[in-house]
């Protein structure tokens, strides 16, 4: 498959995630912790029906970089060490799975909250 | 009854007040906006891949998203990332960068209550349910998974 191709499908499928759920936002005025549980909840339970990965080869980043994406590898993780691991892999996987995602999502919202200040209040 | 009737009035005059969003506009918005960040992660993937040929995809993918988070948390801090979500709306806050933005965005604008009551305990608001959400999902998986793996 040609580069040029990928991108545009990465392109297509990312975009059309979003404005999925840009369609919920504006008919149902869901708030954007819904959005975000919503659409996590969608990946873990592609991966535990088992489509996910063949989706992932065809749509690359246009599904892994959603929080589809972050929700998939939580289940993705949990099965996996459940095979390994037995009851351990229940608790232990999912979380094995995403801790660098989580742990740098809030390791840098701390180090650049620390650093700058906000903006929101001066416009 | 009448307190019903007034709800529904007040409920009306809220629906009124509240800013209209265009619909099909904010729908390209969100596709486009969405579908760019998409592209920017698949850059950021096939860039590692090809400088580090030896790394598994698992690893790859990590590194990607680790680095899409940096970059959105440095956009909140600077003030960037919120004006892009203005119009943007679901293509910045479905991306994982939008999870990122969840836990900055938050954060820095409670700094002002203090590091303790401020920083760290707002920083969940948004990114609390989604972790929540998910890891009791993931032990749900992994218990059926494991009642599967019995048999």
């Amino acid at each position: 498959m040609s580069s040029v191709l990928t991108y545009l499908i990465v392109f297509l499928i990312g975009g059309l995630i979003c404005s999925l759920a840009q369609i919920l936002i504006i008919r149902t005025r869901m708030t954007s912790a819904r959005i975000l549980v919503l659409f996590e909840l969608i990946g873990v339970f592609l991966q535990a029906i088992g489509i996910f990965e063949p989706i992932k080869e065809f749509a690359k980043s246009g599904i892994t970089v959603p929080i589809i994406g972050f929700g998939a590898s939580l289940a993705k993780g949990a099965i996996e060490a459940v095979a390994k691991d037995g009851i351990l892999g229940i608790f232990t996987g999912g979380i094995t799975a995403t801790a660098g995602g989580i742990a740098a999502a809030v390791g840098f919202a701390y180090l650049f909250a620390l650093i700058f200040s906000s903006h929101s209040k001066k416009t | 009854m009448d307190k019903e009737k007034m709800n529904m009035a007040y409920s009306k005059f809220v629906e009124n007040r509240l800013p209209k969003t265009k619909f099909f506009p904010s729908l390209l918005w969100a596709f486009l906006v969405g579908g760019l960040i998409c592209c920017i992660g698949q850059g950021i993937f096939d860039s590692i891949g090809a400088i580090f040929p030896s790394l598994e995809d698992k690893v790859v993918q990590s590194y990607t998203l680790i680095i899409i988070i940096f970059l959105a948390s440095f956009l909140t801090g600077i003030g960037v990332y919120d004006r892009i979500g203005n119009f943007a709306g679901a293509g910045s806050i479905v991306p994982i960068s939008g999870f990122s933005n969840s836990v900055a965005s938050p954060a820095l604008e409670f700094k002002r209550e203090g590091v303790i009551f401020g920083v760290c305990v707002k920083m969940f608001t948004i990114a609390g349910p989604v972790i929540v959400t998910g890891i009791s999902a993931s032990i749900l998986v992994g218990i059926i998974y494991y009642i599967i793996g019995l048999f």
